[in-house]
């Protein structure tokens, strides 16, 4: 079987639906709902109008040589879903789950948030679908991303600080699941992220395969064939499981995934769940995660809080299992370094998580050497990210006093 | 083996039916979640729920997740609920059972933990995420070693799903009372009652009910139409307030709801 043809609730060993038996009948009309809308063709194209008028796509590819030359001359060729309404790829998946929120006939929608990309695009959906929403978000990041904070207020959501366990992503899942056994008459839950329990992991898939669709025609038509590689930060992995999709059985096509390294893989500061995680089950799925012996969820790290995050998507984890992607740590040093890099040479200032990818791209280049090409995800926008780079490049007055 | 299904049924005939009753292992130590659990049972809880710390607990409220958040603090591990399930069912005649998540059984071992909870004395598990739909591999070892299995069901789950329920449930059918997470409420949704004669359509033998239950009243009244009724946020707050001595005297507040009049 193709590798594209995978479809849940299991992908090999990893996957299914380890939640509350409150949670199954919601989850069931929700994967009922979104089985009907794959076949029906008025919800591809309304999807794929808004795709065209609201978020902006297709996203365009821009090659950015004089980043390459740190890379090893190879061919670097950037995806920008940076420069979707919203600032991210999010807005992809959350304008499939907002239509089919409306589909269900609910009134309200929930969401997490790490690094608030995907409430500000949870709460921009419900503005423009007329949907009550709260955002869970760890009250460590709604301090380090209070920018984001406003924004989603703005949009009329309400943000809801998560003081819980490690007060960070995982913790604002764990809120929004217990909103949601308490709320599911009215409300929907619109996940962020690829990993959970079916249908989402491949629901959520299916809504962000768009960028390697589109970049996978876009690299042909611009190098007249196939890139070397491919790569995207990996915290949840919807960005990377977005891009990868349409390369799966492009056999020829290196797919790589750069995990949140933090302070480095050896300490205990760092958020590579499948490079130093084992299987287990969190939040509603088996895959790779951060654990200690007794099961217990140990709290990740990273600079990055859209890659804080002890889990990974179930696809993730079967990918890296069979070998047809590999997954490599990135720490939060060379990601700034990539940060800074793409800034001063192209004037493309990245999202953090998307720095992960273009740290990982910068030695992949190195190893594959001239004759390569490689499709970056550049995930996102670097705007939300200011107030922790000026700080770390101690780019504010008071910091920099001359 | 020390099962519930025969102390529910006992309870049901002498008496409204039987009052379990849960508190965290390890809240506020390991030696006072003992004392705790004895003394629940020396005033008139029948059947122990005794839940495992977890760091990810999606289905508790506010009171357990404090409670189970300060014993991992303190230290808990997963041999600490061997230990206080050996030194309670040394101490009382009351079948305990383990309510875990269900990662930390993964990660012991489905076997491994199955043997030595059944060696240290145990009832059984009460699972609250693990669906029948994925529980094979516990489905075996619980056969293999005579353990009770406790699934749960919903207010929202479809007739198959009750019935899902019932037949993989042993022991009995832990029905939740409202849609929601743990937690003391003033109102006991009707739903239960709906839920409980669905269940008993289906062939349940017995149907305990659980989540926002913390009155004598509320037992008496949940008894009239379920085997058990299921205390825990209350009971923990009263540890966590005012002690073993605060929780015995809840616990004998409220298994005066098991009497009839």
């Amino acid at each position: 079987m193709a590798l594209r043809a995978q479809t849940g609730p299991y992908f090999g060993d990893f996957g299914g639906r380890f939640v509350p038996e409150s949670l199954v009948a919601a989850l069931d009309e929700l994967g009922e709902a979104y089985d009907l809308a794959k076949l029906d063709p008025d919800f591809g194209a309304e999807l794929a109008e808004l795709g065209r008028s609201y978020t902006g796509r297709p996203s365009i590819i821009t090659e950015v040589p004089r980043f390459a030359r740190h890379a090893g001359d190879a061919r670097i060729i950037l995806k920008r879903e940076d420069l979707n309404h919203t600032g991210s790829h999010k807005i992809n998946n959350v304008l499939g789950q907002a239509l089919l929120t409306r589909r269900i006939g609910k009134s309200r929608v929930i969401a997490e948030t790490g690094a608030g990309q995907h409430g500000v695009a949870t709460a921009t959906a419900a503005a423009l679908f007329g949907l009550d929403c709260t955002i869970y978000m760890g009250e460590v990041d709604t301090e380090r991303q209070a920018l984001n904070v406003a924004r989603m207020r703005l949009l009329g959501a309400e943000v809801v600080a998560v003081t819980a366990g490690s007060r960070t992503l995982k913790d604002a899942i764990n809120e929004a699941m217990r909103d949601w056994v308490t709320n599911v008459a009215t409300t929907n839950y619109i996940f962020g992220t690829v990993a959970g329990p079916h249908p989402f992991p491949e629901m959520v898939r299916d809504f962000q395969k768009v960028i390697g669709e589109e970049a996978r025609q876009q690299v042909i038509d611009l190098t007249g064939g196939l890139p070397t590689a491919v790569t995207a930060c990996v915290g949840g992995g919807s960005n990377a499981i977005g891009i990868f999709h349409a390369f799966l059985d492009d056999t020829e096509v290196g797919l790589y995934g750069f995990e949140a390294g933090g302070e480095g893989v050896d300490t205990e500061r760092h958020a590579a769940t499948i490079t130093k995680g084992r299987p287990g089950v969190l939040h509603g799925a088996r895959s790779y995660l951060l654990q200690d012996e007794d099961g217990q969820t140990i709290e990740s790290h990273s600079i990055s809080a859209g890659l804080d995050y002890p889990g990974v998507g179930p696809e993730h984890s079967w990918l890296a299992a069979i070998g047809r992607a590999e997954y490599r740590p990135v720490t939060d040093a060379a990601a700034m370094e990539a940060l800074r890099l793409l800034t001063r040479t192209e004037g493309i200032i990245p999202a953090i998580e998307s720095a992960h990818a273009l740290a990982g791209t910068i030695e992949l280049g190195r190893e594959l050497g001239s004759d390569a090409t490689i499709l970056v995800s550049l995930s996102g926008r670097g705007d939300k990210d200011m107030d922790t780079a000026a700080k770390y490049f101690e780019l504010y007055d008071e910091e920099n006093p001359k | 083996m020390r099962t519930v299904g025969p102390v529910i049924r006992r309870r049901n005939e002498e008496a409204g039916g039987a009052l379990i009753g849960y508190l965290p292992v390890g809240f506020p130590t390991l030696d006072a979640s003992v004392e705790a659990a004895v003394s629940l049972v020396e005033n008139g809880v029948d059947v122990l729920e005794l839940g495992l710390p977890y760091s990810d607990p999606v289905m508790d409220g506010p009171v357990i997740q404090a409670a189970t958040q300060q014993a991992l603090a303190n230290g808990f591990r997963l041999a600490d609920g061997f230990e206080a399930v050996r030194r309670i069912t040394d101490r009382t005649d009351a079948p305990v059972l383990i309510m875990t998540y269900w990662n930390p059984v993964v990660q012991y071992g489905v076997d491994r933990f199955a043997d030595d909870l059944a060696a240290a004395g145990g009832a059984g598990l009460i699972t609250p995420d693990l669906i029948p739909d994925e529980a094979a591999d516990w489905m075996a070892a619980s056969e293999r070693t005579g353990l009770d299995r406790v699934f749960l069901a919903a207010p929202t789950s479809t007739d198959a799903r009750i019935r899902q329920a019932v037949d993989a449930s042993r022991g009995f059918v832990y029905a939740v009372s409202t849609m929601g997470i743990t937690g003391a409420r003033s109102d006991v949704d009707v739903a239960a009652r709906t839920l409980v004669a669905r269940l008993a359509d289906a062939g349940a033998p017995a149907s305990c009910v659980g989540l926002g239950i913390s009155t004598a009243a509320q037992v008496a009244e949940v008894l009239e139409y379920a085997d058990g009724a299921i205390v825990g946020s209350a009971l923990v707050k009263a540890l966590a307030d005012g002690g073993v001595a605060a929780a015995g005297e809840l616990a004998a507040e409220l298994a005066r709801g098991t009497r009839p009049e």
